[in-house]
């Protein structure tokens, strides 16, 4: 469904993505996973085609992404940062972004799910982060689309809207989707993913099962798997760099700020 | 017996307009053209010019009648004649289509010329193409009204003036249309003469032209899209009255032009649209008094050599600037006008604003000075100018400034 | 790009800073009304203000909905939509709700006293029109300094910066060089350097109008024929009409290129 070949991006000086080879052909949840500015975000924004890569291809469907962006309305995007216009009604903006797309969408169901229906005529700018959060979830799950990219959907979320989001998940999973998800929160990566993808300084250093992931580093969770991974360099990128040394005392330098507090 | 020669002298005087004849000039009239009918007129007597086309130009009147068309006949100057010439006074030349006399450089040729007499009318013409329209010269208590001269004009050499007068006094000229002329009415050394509710536009250089000319009056008139509006130069009391000085648009395009002129009177026009309202240089004691400055470019523009003139009562408003004067001003009196920029305040309620108005603004200066930056005007950085010098004046005319400015415009 | 201008639009006319913008306007009108019963005066007064405000509102307006939309841009362009509908429907959505706002500021209390019965009329569109353009033009330009700059405060710095430039110093250039080289023939050198200023542009536009009289006065046959004639009202338009285009045509080959 998804190939990325050698993909590279920079942001001025700072190499973001560094020759980045992957597929996402199989259905299942991949978390992609790494500290902050590891380029997690970047890689989902490229298959999306916000971020414009300086080298590489991307393939969807075979094809590769087309800029005027049709190729978009199969997949699902649920952004980091739930910021919408104030003065917009809740109600304005699922009709607005239901305008874009073609396909049927559930909103209904998902705004009952959510337990949104009080605040669709409020605008936008007096809800709370955590409602806001909710819309945004509404706004990513209303379609039915085969593929899904959430950006850190835990958010600011109630236990009860998080319980509601996972079911979602593992409903998407069983109806055969292929679901791109980053967390910090690294227990629903153990509940719930099927594949890992470990992100360091803009290369991959695991491509696995979880449970590989573990076993490779001798730790009993993931949480302990990834500090461990971080701190003694266990692992090397999988793709053979020319410069791989430098990248690692580089990478040893980071260490010192772990950014993972889960 | 001197009763019986009384008595005689009044029946001469009775049966005398009795004596006067009526010939008819015309196709199937008794007489064939109008020169034999003049040769066979007698004082008095009244000839009739039935419509048709005439080519027998000029016209020369050397007797005292009255010469009338009847459905607009046509004098064809053929251009190279002049139309109509009197010679004798108490003539009426009335009701006549006059075409066509031709330009000439040598001779001044006119339409209708009156020479040495007076006691003239000269009424509802039409003078079409004529050099000259209607010439004056050493004529006095005559009447101009009513007619129509249209010419076109070609550029100021060969053009002639609509109505012209020279060493003429007491003459009436009212209700005529002038256009397309060097100056739609021109006075060289005529005096004690009225001039009123006539149109006078489109002329190359001046709607009006005084030269030399003392005790003249004109009012209710319009002048409109002359190269300027009026021009008075050399003359002395003349009074200005309810005329409108409108569109005089262009380089050195006046309402009103002033030039070493003295004891005049200009009162209750209206100055609207010119580039420059009024243009006075070296006249003394003129009185402006309840005029209306609307959207000129300069109202009133005030060149060296201006004494003892008092600007009282008017009403500046939506000018781009409101005064420009060069030289001292100290003799002239500016006040109670009403000044639309004024900004100042009317703390006591009398209507009369509490500080003075400096109605020269430091950009008049400065356009004076670069005429091109006339292309910033009322940008940010001018306000900001004006602003600065009117806090602290430097460059402009202290000299300047209405002490008593009214707060309302005076509604006229 | 129709939707996205229509969401654009309704999500700005109902923020407060447009309220205030409007209410700006006609108190602003409705006073100058009030003090004044001279319509040119009020029409001059206005001007000022537009010339100065506009631009100024305009730019920072342009700015500011770039910056607080970022996130929501992001939403938008996860969605099948091109970038161009995006991007160029959010500007049309600004700088249509900001001209709005201007024309119903400064038109209401105008319709009110009556104009329409009035010979103003022509003078007061002239004066409607170059609010608009200003609108477009320097919201336009606002919106191009956000996408240029992700750094807030040098995005609004600079927007400052240039409405600075084009409302005060680049007039004083102007007039100082005018001055300097007075001794050379300036007509042509004067009318360029206008175009390549807005905002002047927009003054001459409505100088052709109030002060007509006084622009015929000045003796040089290349000005005379750029502002005697329709000529230079039809050449104003243009350029303010390309001042508008360019930074529009930028806004989409910058979006086009940008990451987010």
């Amino acid at each position: 469904m998804i190939q990325l070949h050698q993909l590279s991006k920079s942001f001025g000086r700072l190499e973001v993505l560094r020759g980045i080879d992957l597929a996402f052909d199989q259905p299942g949840i991949t978390a992609v996973l790494g500290p902050n500015g590891s380029g997690k975000s970047t890689l989902l924004k490229s298959i999306l085609g916000m971020v414009i890569p300086d080298a590489g291809q991307i393939l969807f469907h075979g094809k590769p992404i087309d800029p005027l962006g049709s190729y978009r309305k199969d997949i699902s995007y649920l952004p980091q940062i739930a910021r919408f216009p104030e003065n917009l009604r809740v109600a304005e903006l699922i009709r607005m972004i239901e305008s874009f797309r073609p396909q049927e969408s559930s909103s209904a169901a998902l705004i009952r799910d959510f337990g949104l229906g009080p605040v669709l005529q409020s605008q936008l700018g007096h809800l709370s982060g955590g409602t806001r959060q909710k819309v945004n979830l509404v706004l990513t799950l209303m379609y039915d689309t085969p593929v899904i990219i959430l950006d850190e959907p835990t958010a600011g979320l109630d236990p009860v809207a998080l319980v509601r989001l996972k079911d979602r998940i593992i409903q998407a999973r069983e109806a055969g989707k292929i679901l791109l998800v980053t967390t910090h929160i690294m227990s629903l990566v153990e509940e719930l993913a099927d594949r890992v993808v470990f992100l360091l300084e803009g290369r991959i250093y695991f491509d696995g099962k979880p449970g590989e992931l573990k076993q490779r580093v001798a730790e009993p969770t993931l949480e302990k798997a990834i500090a461990n991974l971080l701190s003694g360099g266990h692992l090397s990128p999988i793709q053979l760099p020319e410069s791989a040394g430098r990248v690692t005392r580089k990478m040893n330098g980071h260490v010192v700020h772990p950014q993972y507090n889960p | 017996m001197i009763r019986q020669l009384l008595f005689l002298a009044l029946i001469l005087l009775l049966s005398g307009p009795a004596a006067t004849r009526t010939l008819h000039v015309g196709p199937g009239q008794s007489y064939s053209s109008i020169r034999r009918a003049l040769d066979a007129a007698g004082t008095g007597d009244r000839i009739i010019v039935h419509a048709g086309t005439y080519q027998e130009c000029p016209v020369v009147i050397d007797r005292s009648i009255t010469l009338s068309g009847y459905g607009l006949p046509i004098l064809d100057a053929q251009g190279e004649r002049e139309g109509v010439i009197i010679e004798a006074d108490s003539v009426t030349v009335e009701g006549f289509e006059i075409r066509h006399t031709g330009y000439s450089y040598i001779e001044d040729r006119a339409g209708i010329r009156v020479k040495r007499n007076k006691a003239f009318t000269i009424r509802n013409n039409r003078l079409i193409l004529t050099f000259f329209g209607i010439y004056l010269e050493h004529a006095r208590s005559g009447v101009v009204e009513n007619n129509a001269i249209l010419g076109k004009p070609l550029g100021e050499a060969n053009s002639g003036n609509g109505i012209h007068l020279w060493y003429c006094s007491e003459v009436d000229i009212r209700n005529n249309l002038i256009r397309g002329h060097r100056d739609g009415i021109y006075f060289e050394f005529a005096t004690d003469s009225r001039i009123r509710n006539n149109i006078s536009e489109d002329n190359l250089r001046y709607g009006l032209h005084f030269m030399f000319s003392n005790d003249d009056i004109y009012t209710g008139n319009t002048f409109r899209e002359n190269g300027a509006g009026v021009a008075v130069m050399f003359s002395r009391r003349i009074r200005m009255l309810h005329n409108l000085f409108h569109l005089n648009w262009g380089q050195a395009a006046y309402g009103l032009l002033l030039k070493e002129i003295y004891d005049a009177e200009i009162r209750e026009n209206t100055f609207q649209k010119n580039t420059i309202g009024i243009f006075t240089e070296g006249s003394n004691r003129i009185h402006y008094e309840d005029n209306d400055f609307l959207q000129n470019g300069w109202a009133v523009k005030v060149a060296g050599g201006c004494d003892q003139n008092t600007f009282i009562r008017n009403n500046f408003i939506g000018n781009s600037f409101d005064f420009a004067a060069i030289g001292n001003m100290s003799s002239n009196r500016i006040e109670q006008n009403f000044w639309g920029d004024y900004t100042g305040y009317d703390l006591d309620k009398d209507g009369t604003g509490d500080v003075p108005y400096r109605p020269v603004k430091l950009f008049n200066y400065i356009v004076d000075q670069t005429p091109e930056t006339i292309i910033l005007m009322r940008s940010l950085l001018v306000e900001i100018l004006n602003f600065s010098e009117k806090v602290s004046p430097v460059l402009t005319p202290a000299d300047v400034s209405d002490a008593l400015p009214r707060m309302h415009r005076y509604g006229r | 790009m129709l939707r996205i201008i229509r969401y654009s639009f309704a999500d700005l006319i109902r923020s407060r800073w447009l309220y205030f913008y409007t209410g700006f306007y006609l108190v602003l009108t409705g006073a100058l009304f009030l003090i004044s019963a001279d319509l040119s005066k009020v029409m001059v007064s206005l001007m000022n203000a537009i010339l100065f405000i506009v631009p100024l509102v305009a730019l920072l307006f342009g700015v500011m909905v770039q910056y607080y939309t970022r996130e929501f841009t992001e939403l938008l362009l996860a969605q099948p939509l091109p970038r161009r509908s995006i991007f160029l429907g959010q500007y049309l959505g600004i700088a249509t709700a900001l001209a709005m706002s201007f024309l119903l500021g400064a038109g209401i209390p105008f319709i009110l006293s009556g104009i329409f019965l009035s010979g103003e009329i022509w003078n007061f569109s002239i004066l409607l029109l170059s609010g608009v353009l200003l609108s477009y033009i320097f919201s336009a330009l606002g919106y191009l300094l956000a996408l240029m700059h992700d750094n807030r405060i040098r995005g609004f710095g600079l927007a400052i910066v240039i409405w600075l430039i084009l409302a005060v110093i680049y007039d004083g250039l102007f007039l100082l060089g005018l001055a300097w080289f007075s001794d050379y023939p300036l007509e042509r050198v004067a009318i360029g350097v206008t175009l390549f200023n807005p905002i002047d542009l927009a003054r001459i536009l409505i100088l052709l109008k109030l002060d007509i009289s006084a622009l015929m006065g000045y003796t040089g046959a290349v000005f005379n024929r750029f502002l005697g004639t329709s000529t230079g009202m039809g050449l104003a338009l243009v350029v303010l009409a390309t001042w508008a285009i360019v930074p529009v045509t930028l806004i989409r080959t910058i979006s086009l290129k940008k990451d987010f």
